[in-house]
């Protein structure tokens, strides 16, 4: 990679580091463990893909559970005849498309439009495939069986971490990632300078849409038996959009704050309190609004800021004296 | 011929709620993706109060549609307040207010869940045939109608012929404008969000008495709503009453054309075109 400030190789070299310690994991534990940093590691590419779209235009997306319905179902529905590899490319596809005709029909709008058409998004493909099954398929539920396990899933998952993020700083630093700063701060002023605000626009919701179908087929063979309602579950879209925003999405690696904790409380939750899930997203909502606007990210940049400023205001202090 | 009546029926009921979402998103600002919880909310009061003491559905819009207006009232007072005043522009008070009705969305749906559970809900209130037009209607659905027509009248008639309407009218117009002609900006806000509040309750107790409903079917009337609001363009009272009888019509014909479980993909369909032909709504005018 040329061109690499060498702050930026260190923090390569430490990812690829991180990397492969995380990738040992299957070797220490199979069980509760594995199952719960898979969980982690597939909403950290989930809640990346999404910042790298929402993050600058600040539009809230709920297709997650869409992207990731069409990509399950892409792996579900051709696993019998081709390879998985070439599979996931599909859903790569499948997902990117799907994107491409909301963001068409959708981006030139103003935020709240996109968000109701996200909203239904899911529940629209869901209604589709549903009928299609019926109608002209055998049945409602399909098959996933393959030699995948758990641990083969999760470095398939991390492999696309470590992708995602790749493509997260390389459009920071294009004209594209350029572009997309000045449309978060003004887009008046954006369409003034002569940026195609809608294309851009569409261009990274159909790159943000094709990893979240990249993630959905990838996971397809830990369902092993598919079905409309579990492959376009809604709650996902909830839980990328909490998690993202509780972590901050001003940075690529903001969602990382928010993925972890939020993972495993909502794995105890699952646990031990089943009928009080919809409780706790509400109140998670609650508590990015009133507390956490800019999230953890936000308030630990805010703070040390704040902190340095009052660190120059003791300096001139000293120095006046 | 069924369709169009049996749609039409449905219509009526759609309609109160997309003019409940209209005034709150309109007028206050506010994009209330609560407003389908605060309509099942309704439903099961409605239910309860049916079940356990007898009370007519319709009647108890009486109690239910004040209750609403004071639920309503406290959550713009003190949790959506806030949001508008610490918001620099529009789009920050957009996202904002998106994401803490979602907060109150699910906080009402588990509340709803703790209390009801996750069955469906249905109850028999004047389940009897009424011929029209050569066809058989359900009484309950004609009077949920009616009921409907009147709740909008009285509302038509507040609107456009009391102070009180107007001064609501001119702040969906203009906000800045109308704080220049002494109107309390926030008392009209605030009272526009509790009104849409009440209809939309009162077209949740109307339709618990011909609908199955359970805790967690909010959103999809939440959905329907906003398109309809969007297809009759966002403040304006006459088109989403038009548009929500074209969604009643279309969703029926779906139903008994093709297949009941298309019905979304019925109101997506209506929506895909006036988001890419009329993004202004019905009647609305292209903006300058």
């Amino acid at each position: 990679m040329i061109g690499m400030s060498a702050r930026e190789m260190r923090v390569a070299a430490v990812g690829a580091v991180a990397l492969a310690l995380l990738a040992l994991l299957p070797l220490v534990d199979q069980g509760y463990y594995l199952s719960l940093a898979l969980n982690i590691v597939m909403y950290v590419v989930l809640c990346t893909a999404w910042t790298l779209f929402s993050g600058p235009t600040h539009y809230i997306s709920l297709a997650t559970a869409a992207f990731f319905g069409v990509g399950t179902y892409a792996v579900a529905l051709g696993v019998d005849i081709l390879p998985l590899p070439l599979l996931v490319l599909i859903a790569a596809v499948a997902g990117g498309l799907l994107a491409a005709v909301v963001g068409v029909a959708t981006l030139r709008l103003s935020g709240v439009y996109f968000v109701i058409f996200t909203l239904g998004l899911a529940e629209l493909v869901r209604q589709v495939v549903t009928w299609l099954q019926t109608n002209f398929g055998s049945g409602l539920g399909l098959y996933v069986l393959t030699d995948y396990r758990e641990m083969h899933i999760y470095w398939m998952l991390l492999a696309l971490a470590a992708v995602v993020y790749a493509t997260g700083f390389l459009v920071n630093r294009s004209r594209l990632g350029f572009a997309m700063r000045i449309i978060g701060n003004d887009e008046t002023v954006a369409r003034h300078v002569g940026i195609d605000t809608a294309r851009s626009k569409v261009i990274l919701f159909v790159i943000s849409g094709a990893f979240i179908g990249v993630v959905g087929a990838i996971l397809a063979p830990r369902f092993s038996y598919i079905q409309p309602p579990s492959a376009f579950d809604p709650m996902i879209s909830f839980q990328v959009v909490i998690m993202s925003l509780l972590g901050g999405t001003r940075r690529l690696w903001g969602p990382l704050l928010g993925v972890i904790p939020f993972t495993i409380l909502f794995d105890q939750i699952t646990a031990y309190f089943p009928n009080h899930t919809s409780l706790v997203i509400g109140i998670a909502f609650m508590a990015i609004v009133y507390l956490l606007p800019h999230g953890v990210l936000g308030l630990w940049e805010d703070l040390s800021r704040l902190r340095k400023r009052i660190r120059f205001v003791v300096v001139d202090e000293k120095e006046a004296r | 011929m069924s369709i169009i009546v049996t749609g039409l029926l449905l219509g009526g009921t759609y309609a109160l709620i997309a003019v409940g979402l209209t005034l709150q998103y309109g007028v206050a600002r506010i994009m209330n993706l609560a407003n389908g919880e605060n309509l099942v909310l309704a439903s099961f009061v409605a239910f309860w109060l049916w079940t356990a003491y007898a009370v007519n559905p319709i009647l108890a819009i009486l109690v239910i549609a004040p209750g609403a207006f004071v639920l309503n009232w406290l959550i713009y007072a003190y949790a959506l307040r806030p949001l508008v005043d610490r918001a620099k522009n529009r789009g920050q008070l957009e996202v904002d207010s998106i994401l803490a009705t979602f907060g109150l969305l699910f906080i009402f749906q588990g509340v709803m869940l703790l209390g009801f559970g996750g069955g469906y809900y249905n109850y028999n209130f004047l389940n009897v045939a009424v011929p029209i037009l050569g066809a058989n209607y359900g009484l309950n659905r004609v009077a949920a109608f009616i009921a409907a027509a009147v709740i909008a009248a009285a509302l038509w008639f507040f609107l456009y012929r009391t102070r009180y309407g107007t001064a609501i009218r001119a702040v969906a117009v203009d906000p800045s404008s109308a704080r220049l002609v002494a109107i309390d900006v926030p008392r009209a806000s605030a009272l526009a969000f509790a009104i849409g509040g009440a209809l939309t309750a009162a077209s949740g107790a109307l339709l618990s008495t011909f609908y199955t409903f359970n805790a967690s079917m909010g959103v999809a009337f939440t959905m329907k709503a906003l398109i309809i609001v969007i297809m009759g363009g966002v403040g304006d009272v006459r088109g989403a009453v038009l548009a929500a009888l074209i969604l009643g019509i279309a969703e029926t014909a779906v139903a008994t054309l093709v297949d009941p479980g298309l019905t979304i993909a019925a109101t997506y369909a209506l929506f895909i075109l006036v988001l890419l032909f009329r993004p202004q709504g019905i009647f609305g005018r292209r903006p300058a």
